[in-house]
């Protein structure tokens, strides 16, 4: 393990995006490159026109259904755990526990082992594998609920609340605000693990992710189209992108009460400002615990830490004892752009 | 504890009141007592915990989280209870979880030094909400949208009864409320409080604008001058006596000159005042007696405590709040002449002919030493809050000073991410800025996202939410009167200082020197 190999001087922020140059192929690249791996489904991190894709085959999925043709033009299926070799780099993809087929990316080289974790969580999820944690010498992290004041709840204590709500008010319909990948099939997975088991209806933007999961073998319940629906759906629960939620589009249902389901609804303040009556907080990102817990776990003195507060995130790590310093990638985040404040 | 937080968070992003209803009519509905009790006396303003200030749950914190990290979080967060309750390290399963009644008699009962630890064994037991709660809980001001109305109202429809009828009570009850649930769930019959020296609720005015004046019918009104003092109740009853402010704060202890000989057995409403020899004298002389407990025989000689009397609502047993205006002023004058009652005088009925007259009348109040007029309908009863039509007043013109912001701070709810606090000065004769002044900010939302990008651009100096700036804005504030005062730096304080608009026009250099505010002492 020689101090020329270390990785900051193979793996580096180009104008296209974290580049490992012996390997020759992106991670999460934010313009065209001739080879990509891409570590989830999510906008900011699978873009269009790429040559070729690396990515597992729930991720291509996803692509597919989003970009069509445009999803690259060779696609190369990488199941979790299985090794490939690009030119003397060997990469393998290990679940992230953030969304269905979404994984961290493991890259060795010279005797060093490099994780870039993309977007992770650690809290439990029915709709995808979760996350395993992989020791390594240098460990790139999301930041994106790093403030210490992020503390996520039990999901199934949030969706208690809602069902409550629901109990409390029947005359209205409860609309919840949910991201499209994702965080959708999550919270309906969620309301059925409740008992919820009457159908939920759903605004026509999910529809096309919510039939792909349930093809990949994720059960969500019986759904409807909340768009075609006959009546005002007073007492059922519509879910929709929350976009969604200041739209004329709403204004068909019973007195709606609008939830939103994000990370960002722990702060009231914030919460306040985008309008829900219900915040929940459930979230697909790492709060500040299962950030902290993962750079424990995965021991690696050095960590690189990109989108989000990565200021808190780099003084709690070098208080820790660890290297770290943070990576500035474009055009990250804005899966969550609805929400942020 | 929990569903007591439950029910906060979710009234904290309700923003229509038929909703608040339901939600703490369904609250009541699901929470045994004493636990209800105690909600209710704590969205009613009923409690009050002198052991707990911010300082002491900033201290605790800060024991237990990196500084930096704190600051980043409270700067981001904006409202330090919130803060503390996300930030506080999870212990949970350490202790169990309190009930909302415990966490209340305990620190009832607690000592100033046990509070702490007290507290701190509560946050490792409790999730986020709960900690926010519980913080909001003690030190006061829950500000989750909820008026003392609202809340009685609600209870109210819960148990099916007038809130009238509860209004009526309220003040002959006591935390948690137990006789009061059973009553209104049918198990018991209404709790006996007539007997007692209660508060009644009073009946309040609305403003009326100088050009509302023309549309009021004068001829259906009875006018009165607005005296510059306190609103206040006396209640005689069997020997008893209380004094009591507006909100139905017993204030008697402070002033025993006016309840001691009382010979009657009435309730009166009227203006607290300090007066010499019937004369009314500037309104901080009477707020040197409101800060005194326990005043002395020589405060209570050098300012003689006195009660103008407007009303007369229940007269040896008697309610005569039924009746109307002109038939209880007739009974209050009757009354009057009857007892004779020391440090008690009447307030006169002020003769207006015409619209133009009262007009006039109330330009000159600030020169008559009043705070404008009182437009009673003579055909209205006493009714308790504020009802529409029946009383108006019309108060003198603000006067107003051109000062220059030194600090902003964070807002409270809805604008506790924008500084919309702010601290303003005025120069010496030395040229430097002294502060005279803190006013809320009744900007729109725009005018206030303009002003706050003006902190964050101009910030000098921070004190954790304090921003120090540069001087560099006048803002013209409006208040009621300047009073003496030895507290400030200034030796000036402004009564009801607002701000009335921003002169982004104005040159800092320009704005009102000290001098002008210590000439117009009243
Ligand atoms: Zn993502
Ligand atoms: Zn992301």
């Amino acid at each position: 393990m020689s101090r020329e190999a270390h990785p900051e001087n193979w793996l580096q922020v180009t104008p296209r995006g974290l580049y490992c140059r012996p390997g020759d192929f992106f991670i999460d690249p934010h313009r065209p490159v001739e080879r990509a791996v891409v570590t989830h489904g999510h906008a900011d991190h699978a873009r269009p026109g790429n040559a070729a894709v690396i990515a597992t085959p729930q991720t291509l999925a996803i692509m597919q259904a989003r970009y069509g043709e445009r999803a690259g033009a060779v696609l190369h299926p990488l199941a979790y755990h299985q090794r490939l070799s690009l030119g003397p780099v060997t990469v393998r993809l290990v679940p992230a526990g953030h969304v269905l087929g979404s994984a961290q990316v493991v890259i060795e080289w010279g005797g060093w082992r490099v994780v870039v974790s993309g977007d992770y969580k650690r809290q439990p999820d029915p709709t995808c594998a979760a996350f395993e944690v992989v020791p390594c010498d240098v460990f790139v992290t999301e930041a994106t609920f790093a403030l210490p004041v992020f503390r996520h709840p039990p999901a199934d204590e949030e969706v208690r609340r809602l069902l409550h709500s629901v109990d409390l008010f029947p005359e209205r319909t409860h609309l919840v605000g949910a991201y499209s990948l994702g965080k959708a099939q999550r919270l309906l997975a969620l309301l059925r693990h409740a008992g919820w088991d009457r159908p939920v209806y759903l605004h026509g933007a999910l529809e096309p992710l919510c039939q792909l999961y349930e093809e990949q073998g994720v059960d969500l319940g019986p759904l409807r189209s909340a768009t075609r629906a006959e009546a005002d759906l007073a007492g059922d629960i519509v879910v929709a992108p929350p976009s969604a939620l200041a739209d004329r589009w709403l204004r068909r249902f019973a007195d709606p009460l609008t939830a939103m389901a994000s990370g960002w609804m722990r702060v009231r303040q914030r919460a306040r400002q985008r309008g829900a009556e219900l915040p929940l907080v459930i979230s697909d990102h790492a709060d500040w615990d299962e950030l902290t817990q993962t750079l424990r776990e995965v021991g690696a003195p050095e960590v690189w830490v990109t989108h989000g507060s990565e200021e808190a995130l780099i003084h709690w790590a070098r208080g820790e004892g660890m290297r770290a310093r943070a990576l500035s990638l474009i055009g990250r985040g804005e899966e969550e752009q609805d929400a942020l404040p | 504890m929990r569903d007591f937080a439950e029910l906060l968070d979710r009234l904290v992003f309700t923003p229509r009141r038929s909703i608040k209803l339901r939600l703490i009519g369904d609250y009541f509905a699901r929470v045994p007592d004493p636990d209800r009790g105690w909600a209710l006396a704590a969205l009613t303003g009923g409690l009050t915990f002198p052991g707990a200030k911010p300082a002491m749950i900033r201290a605790l914190i800060e024991e237990r989280c990196d500084p930096v990290l704190f600051r980043w979080s409270y700067d981001y967060v904006g409202d330090l209870a919130e803060t503390a309750a996300l930030l506080w390290p999870e212990r949970r399963g350490a202790n169990r979880e309190p009930g909302l009644a415990e966490v209340v008699e305990t620190l009832q009962e607690a000592g100033r030094t046990e509070v702490p630890t007290l507290l701190a064994g509560w946050l490792d037991a409790l999730d986020p909400t709960g900690r926010w709660a519980l913080l909001k809980l003690i030190t006061g001001g829950l500000r989750v949208g909820v008026s003392e109305r609202l809340a009685k109202t609600a209870l109210a429809s819960f148990g099916g009864q007038d809130a009238g009828a509860i209004e009526e009570l309220w003040h002959g009850l006591r935390p948690p409320y137990d006789d009061l649930f059973a009553w209104l769930e049918g198990r018991a019959p209404q709790p006996e409080v007539a007997e007692a020296a209660l508060f009644r609720p009073l009946m309040l005015a609305h403003p009326l604008e100088e050009a509302e004046v023309d549309a009021l019918p004068l001829g259906e009104f009875l006018a009165e001058w607005k005296w510059d003092g306190i609103r206040a109740q006396l209640v005689a009853h069997k020997g008893e006596c209380r004094l009591f402010s507006r909100t139905g704060e017993d204030i008697g202890p402070a002033f025993p000159d006016l309840l001691q000989n009382i010979g009657f057995d009435a309730v009166l409403d009227g203006e607290l005042l300090v007066a010499r020899e019937g004369a009314p004298a500037p309104f901080n002389e009477l707020q040197t007696r409101l800060g005194r407990k326990a005043p002395t025989a020589k405060l209570q000689r050098s300012h003689p405590a006195h009660l103008r009397l407007y009303d007369l609502l229940i007269d040896a047993g008697e309610d005569l709040r039924h009746l109307t205006f002109s038939e209880r002023r007739a009974r209050l004058e009757a009354w009057y002449a009857r007892h004779r009652p020391a440090l008690m005088d009447l307030s006169e009925l002020v003769v207006v002919e015409n619209h133009a007259e009262l007009k006039r009348l109330r330009r000159e109040a600030r020169t008559s030493g009043v705070e404008g007029l009182m437009l009673k309908r003579a055909a209205s009863p006493y009714l308790a809050g504020r009802p529409k039509g029946h009383w108006y007043k019309f108060k003198r013109d603000a006067l107003t000073v051109d000062a220059v912001l030194m600090y902003a701070q964070r807002g409270h709810g809805r604008r506790s991410s924008l500084f919309s606090d702010y601290t303003f000065g005025a120069w010496t004769e030395e040229g430097t800025l002294v502060p005279i002044g803190k006013a809320y900010s009744g900007f729109t939302d725009s005018e206030l996202k303009r002003l706050d990008k003006w902190v964050r651009d101009h910030t000098v100096d921070r004190f954790g939410p304090v921003r120090a700036v540069e001087p560099g804005l006048v803002l013209e504030v409006a208040f009621d009167a300047v009073q003496p005062s030895s507290r400030h730096k200034s030796g000036i304080a402004l009564r009801f200082p607002r701000i009335a608009r921003i002169r982004w026009d104005k040159p800092a250099g320009e704005a009102d020197p000290l001098e002008r505010l210590r000439a117009m002492i009243a």
